[in-house]
């Protein structure tokens, strides 16, 4: 059904919102009005709408409870924290607990900036390789003909059931057997093999029409031009969505059987360092919490409207 | 037309086919051998040895399994578990994830922006669990036990953790809070790709209200992204630990599979045994997916 959807060159939906193109007398586009998408549905009572946004956003202050909390507290002096009965919001925000956060990660053996160079660094460089390889990967995956590709998607989808603490042992085995334990190679490799980056990505190279890749084809372009001019321009909403699901991913890498060496280590180790403390760091650990969250969360928002589109072009295909 | 431009281009596009399938494919296709197809089969290796890390493995046939089948008392008390925990978080996650996405697509786009966030944030921070840990503080200053002291509802503290009346459902409450996340954003994106002259062409078939429109167009329409939420929520079922519970939990309730996992290879060192329990889990998890698929396939026919 969506393949046969034919886009009124008119509006382009991004994300939740509908572009709207602006032409002058001899039709030529003048500019992109981004218009809010307002659905005219049949079958709405406006009751059922009212009850259903009220039980939603019910539902959403749960889900976002422990967030809220998490900032809330953040901001608490000590003698607050352990009021009875406790505050939701805090009455005296004080920045006293990100000061002791500080002041403790300045004093560990390896300095904070290093556990926070690692972090970018893995998040960085392995969001990239995810990118590369899915992409180059899903195409050949998605468009060509060659013996073995049904065996290989199939065996991809399969992959996506098993997971991940059933094979921990049989990883460890190989990782060290490849002398990849305690260096940053066991990020950066595995990362060139993800199948679900893969995909995710796969699902929306199949949406790509395949008459343009065949018009290219005729004039002349080669399979690296089809893949780096065609194909991955297109496929921006693709990566960006990756990219949170990455980011998310390997910002929040904590300790690693993997890795020994204390300058090898995460942030979010050594944070989880000062948090293990429990009940004395309650509100250094909100803190942390928080800054945890900063980057993943900004990242969402950035490519919100991608993620949205992309999401919906991913759905599994045998 | 095609047979002018095949003979024309042919010979060079078959020859840098196979240059051109090695480079793409090949550093995708190697590493994912090597980093999850190969781990899968060392696993079923490793479950017929007695490997233990310090000593060279010996083949043992197929103790691991007889051991773990007829030996292992909390073998069976873990399946039970898993099966119970994945039973009501797979599907309960699932279908709240569905939910939520679809009465989120029903409302106004403004509301719907902010709810998105609201329902996709805990999924975006890796350890909001610590807020649960708080929450459910087994001491009166643990914040529950501090407003239903506070409200006279109870006389002393609740053991959360340890109390095994407790400990189900605030393990489920919190699975169930923190599944909502990648197939929840899969469905908010498959609602809004769904063809929107649908709806009209439906109601002028008859269609009567929401519910209808929703099981005759919505869920067929959606068959793609509700199977993959499928196969995230059932794997992420079945490998559900502990949440904030102290491993190993108070008289093995809760007690899972991958717990008992986690106790053989973490801590005894048993891989050959820790993997015959690998095996189990995998199988649970294709043969429950399987199962999925099918029923999904089904939908709207």
């Amino acid at each position: 059904m969506k393949m046969n959807k034919v886009k009124s060159p008119k509006q382009e939906t991004v994300g939740i919102f509908r572009k709207r193109p602006k032409y002058d007398e001899e039709g030529r586009l003048i500019y992109y009005k981004k218009k809010k998408l307002i659905k005219s549905r049949v079958n709405r009572s406006v009751g059922g709408d009212a009850v259903m946004l009220f039980f939603l956003l019910l539902c959403g202050a749960f889900m976002a409870f422990p967030m809220v909390y998490a900032i809330s507290n953040s901001f608490k002096p000590l003698h607050e924290l352990w009021l009875f009965p406790p505050n939701l919001i805090v009455k005296n925000p004080t920045l006293s607990n990100y000061k002791d956060m500080f002041t403790i990660l300045s004093n560990t053996t390896i300095p904070f900036t290093r556990y926070l160079f690692n972090t970018l660094f893995i998040t960085i460089t392995c969001t990239f390789l995810r990118i590369v390889s899915a992409s180059m990967a899903a195409y050949p995956l998605s468009k060509w003909k060659f013996k073995g590709k049904k065996a290989v998607n199939k065996l991809i989808t399969t992959s996506l059931m098993i997971s991940a603490p059933a094979a921990t042992y049989a990883s460890y085995i190989i990782y060290s057997t490849l002398g990849l334990v305690d260096s940053w190679l066991v990020y950066l490799i595995p990362a060139l093999g993800s199948s679900f980056s893969l995909y995710l990505i796969r699902g929306f190279v199949d949406q790509f029409p395949d008459s343009v890749l065949e018009a290219a084809r005729i004039d002349g372009a080669g399979d690296f031009r089809i893949f780096w001019s065609i194909l991955m321009p297109n496929m921006k909403p693709a990566w960006m969505t990756l990219i949170v699901f990455s980011v998310r991913d390997y910002w929040n890498t904590g300790a690693n059987i993997y890795i020994y060496r204390e300058e090898l280590k995460t942030l979010n180790y050594a944070l989880g360092q000062i948090t293990a403390e429990g009940m004395a760091r309650a509100g250094v650990s909100n803190a942390v919490e928080v800054l945890m969250m900063i980057v993943p969360i900004l990242t969402f928002l950035i490519t919100q409207s991608n993620i949205i589109e992309t999401m919906a072009t991913s759905g599994m295909k045998d | 037309m095609k047979k002018v431009t095949k003979s024309a281009s042919l010979r060079r596009v078959e020859r840098e086919r196979k240059l051109g399938l090695t480079l793409f494919l090949g550093p995708f296709l190697v590493t994912f051998f090597i980093f999850t197809v190969l781990p899968v089969f060392v696993s079923v290796l490793l479950s017929l040895t007695d490997f233990n890390l310090l000593e060279f493995p010996n083949f043992v046939g197929l103790e691991n399994y007889s051991r773990l089948f007829l030996n292992d008392t909390l073998f069976p008390k873990a399946v039970q578990n898993t099966l119970i925990l994945a039973m009501i978080t797979g599907p309960g996650g699932y279908i709240l994830c569905f939910a939520f996405a679809w009465l989120i697509n029903e409302i106004p786009p403004k509301p719907r922006a902010f709810l998105t966030l609201l329902f996709f944030a805990p999924s975006l921070s890796g350890g909001l669990g610590v807020v649960w840990s708080l929450l459910f503080s087994n001491d009166k200053y643990g914040y529950i036990n501090a407003w239903l002291l506070e409200f006279g509802i109870i006389k002393e503290p609740i053991l959360w953790t340890v109390n095994t009346d407790y400990m189900w459902p605030v393990c489920i409450i919190i699975l169930l809070w923190s599944s909502i996340g990648t197939s929840f954003l899969t469905f908010i994106a498959g609602l809004q790709t769904v063809d929107k002259s649908l709806y009209e062409a439906g109601a002028v078939d008859g269609i009567k209200n929401r519910w209808q429109e929703l099981y005759f167009i919505t869920l067929p329409q959606m068959r793609g992204q509700l199977l993959f939420g499928a196969v995230l929520s059932i794997t992420g079922a079945f490998s559900v630990g502990a949440a904030i519970f102290p491993s190993p939990t108070q008289d093995y309730t809760l007690y899972t599979l991958s717990m008992h996992l986690a106790d053989y290879g973490g801590a005894r060192y048993e891989m050959g045994y820790a993997s015959a329990i690998a095996m189990v889990m995998f199988i649970m998890t294709y043969v429950a997916n399987q199962v999925i698929r099918f029923i999904i396939g089904k939908l709207g026919k």
